[in-house]
């Protein structure tokens, strides 16, 4: 445990904050760069769910991978972006200090168990190996403690899945393996990227109800990223919507679906089919997701936007405080600066 | 209700694994499948992977051989039809695939994929084709003028249009929508479904639609059968399936769904364990080993149950009658 002062205990600080996060790639012609992920800040509390949801595109992958240190070359994390885990700048680590956050304080976990395993290892050899990775046990000790992880990520018969290879698993076994392993170097902040997207609806209701167990249990915070606003509605505290790049809304749950304020949010909810309620003619959103190398001016959903007005493609819109921690980025909705 | 297409105990089995070193193992795929689709009707076949929709809508096109069982398509035998007839039936009948990336050629510019259909089958004189390229390109949405450029060129949803134009141009009567829009963006995804609803509408199409998401199937569809392990467990109008499930994965299944609203707090019935390995088909409901209805008892185990008819619906469980 870190020591904490008198100070940070009465107000007590964010497990990870986030400041304007940007992630750019080098521009393959002309010079400069692109930012898929431009100027995202949040924070994350110990113990809370926080979901970021967004289409295929917005950035919220590249965002996970970016709190790893994990972009993947020739992308880099700009300058000037700021991740503080517990009040430590991810950002300035290197070496033995950014391995022991890697799989360490932060896991995480990742949409597709069949490509992220290991095929030739089995299911334990991978888990141990995560084990031994942070910490160090005896040869016996190690195999028991991988074995109460199997366990305790709800593997049925743990020590005979022990020896099991990827392939002799089902996918939600695969992926309660992968969650195995992540959790073995005892993380502060489980990502888990798109867990249940690859797989069937009632292993996801399994998975999900897992995710949510070990972080009351082991008292983890968990960041969500999806694009499943379903998923997100009964697991989530809160919810960050994540458009071209950048947040446009942020609010409680509950307040983020009964009253979402950003024009994207509301556009979006009415264009996915429920399966209670009336059945209505969906009301699709024109167009599609801009590219990362060619966002939009102003507003980047401007030109989808039902409600835009002549200010919407000139500046980007500041944040607006529609209730309290509810918050949108938008020229249109009324609200108060927060 | 005269059918346009009648399915009756269609079975496929692949046989698989065999190698050097390992036993040849029959993987039973479609085990028994009967359900007729009308004229301008949507059946939705709804199921988790390795259920068998995906290959009873292959084995329809005789895309796969089927193993036994028949398809009767207006009145047509399809698992017997020769060379001739084949491409006759062809004609009238079309599949879009999920995958809009991998089902266009990406050599081929989308106007000439789309136009390969009305060649192998001469429907038009070759000065008239591209008109009608580019007709069949706007029925779907899309620009016309587009018809030069190749698949990269579009965005996921374009190219899903595109594969719907595809099979329109042969004018058919019943096309197997398979996942359809499982691979798209959520906020296109409602694009394409009222795509094809509005197509459905203005050429009287009937539609196999092949999906795993059921508040997606309620769009579409006016029946629905319930697949498990490559049966039909449930089968009955849209509301009767939605609104009054009776067979204990039914219900399951629609209790999984991820509603998006926290306030409908319905019934989470999580379900133990995977499906049976289709290499081992157990001997009595393939459900048994998950099922949760308190009525379950030994001849679960041992007898498979047939699809009955049990209020409005059919559905194949010993017990669903039981309270």
């Amino acid at each position: 445990m870190n020591t904490t002062n008198a100070a940070a205990a009465t107000t007590p600080a964010p497990l990870l904050a986030v400041d304007q996060l940007r992630v750019g790639f080098p521009r393959p012609r002309g010079g400069g760069s692109y930012h898929p992920v431009d100027g995202i800040s949040f924070t994350i509390d110990r113990g809370e769910t926080l979901a970021l949801v967004g289409e295929s595109g917005s950035g919220k992958s590249l965002t996970s991978l970016a709190l790893l240190r994990l972009v993947p070359p020739p992308g880099q994390v700009a300058a000037g972006s700021v991740i503080k885990l517990d009040g430590v700048d991810v950002m300035s680590l290197e070496g033995e200090a950014l391995r022991a956050i890697r799989g360490g304080r932060i896991g995480l976990v990742f949409q597709d168990p069949t490509t992220s395993l290991n095929p030739v290892l089995t299911a334990g050899y991978q888990v141990k190996e995560a084990l031994t990775a942070h910490a160090k046990f005896s040869g016996g000790e190690a195999k028991e403690r991988t074995i109460a992880l199997l366990d305790e990520v709800g593997i049925p018969d743990p020590t005979g899945r022990y020896g099991a290879y990827p392939h002799e698993l089902s996918g939600g076994l695969r992926q309660r393996v992968m969650i195995a392993i992540a959790l073995a170097g005892e993380p502060d902040l489980l990502i888990a990227d798109e867990p249940t997207t690859a797989l069937d609806v009632t292993v996801q209701a399994q998975i999900l109800e897992l995710l949510d167990r070990l972080r009351a249990a082991r008292g983890m915070a968990v960041l969500l990223i999806t694009h499943d606003l379903g998923v997100v509605a009964g697991r989530a505290d809160r919810v960050m919507v994540m458009y071209a790049g950048q947040l446009v809304e942020t609010g409680p749950t509950a307040e983020l679906f009964s009253a979402p304020a950003h024009p994207y949010t509301q556009a979006l909810l009415g264009s996915i089919p429920k399966l209670t309620g009336p059945l209505e003619r969906l009301a699709p959103i024109p167009g599609a997701v801009p590219q990362p190398h060619a966002w939009p001016t102003g507003c980047r959903f401007h030109p989808r936007c039902p409600v835009r007005i002549d200010a919407c493609a000139g500046e980007v819109p500041p944040w607006r405080s529609t209730a309290p921690n509810h918050e949108a980025r938008c020229w249109v909705v009324e609200g108060r600066a927060p | 209700m005269t059918a346009l297409l009648e399915v009756t105990d269609l079975v496929k089995h692949f046989e698989g694994g065999g190698g050097l070193f390992r036993k040849q193992r029959t993987v039973h795929a479609v085990n028994g499948v009967s359900f007729a689709v009308a004229a301008g009707e949507t059946l939705a076949l709804v199921g988790e992977s390795g259920s068998g929709k995906t290959t009873v809508g292959k084995t329809l096109l005789r895309l796969e051989d089927a193993t036994s069982g028949s398809a009767r398509f207006d009145g047509i035998d399809v698992f017997a039809a020769d060379r001739k007839t084949l491409r006759d039936l062809r004609q009238r009948m079309q599949i879009v695939f999920q995958d809009p990336y991998g089902s266009l050629d990406p050599r081929m510019s989308v106007g000439d994929s789309v136009a390969e259909g009305i060649e192998i089958h001469r429907l038009l004189p070759k000065r008239d084709i591209g008109a009608r390229v580019r007709t069949l390109l706007e029925e779907v949405g899309l620009d016309g003028d587009l018809a030069a450029k190749y698949p990269h060129e579009f965005s996921g949803g374009q190219r899903q249009r595109i594969g719907i134009a595809r099979a329109l141009a042969v004018g058919p009567s019943f096309i197997v929508l398979d996942e359809p829009v499982s691979a798209l963006d959520v906020s296109v995804q409602a694009q394409v479904l009222n795509l094809l609803l509005d197509l459905q509408r203005d050429r009287q199409l009937a539609y196999l639609f092949i999906g795993h998401d059921l508040s997606v199937v309620r769009q579409v569809a006016q029946r629905i059968a319930v697949m498990y392990f490559g049966r039909i467990v449930e089968l009955g109008s849209r509301d009767e399936v939605l609104e009054r499930p009776k067979h204990p994965y039914t219900q399951a299944l629609i209790s999984a769904v991820p509603e998006p609203d926290p306030l409908t707090k319905r019934k989470r019935i999580v379900l133990p364990g995977d499906p049976p390995s289709p290499t081992a088909p157990p001997p009595g409901c393939p459900f048994a080993s998950r099922c949760f209805h308190p009525s379950k008892n030994a001849r679960c185990a041992s007898q498979l149950p047939a699809l009955r008819p049990i209020g409005a619906a059919l559905v194949a469980c010993h017990h669903a009658d039981a309270p």
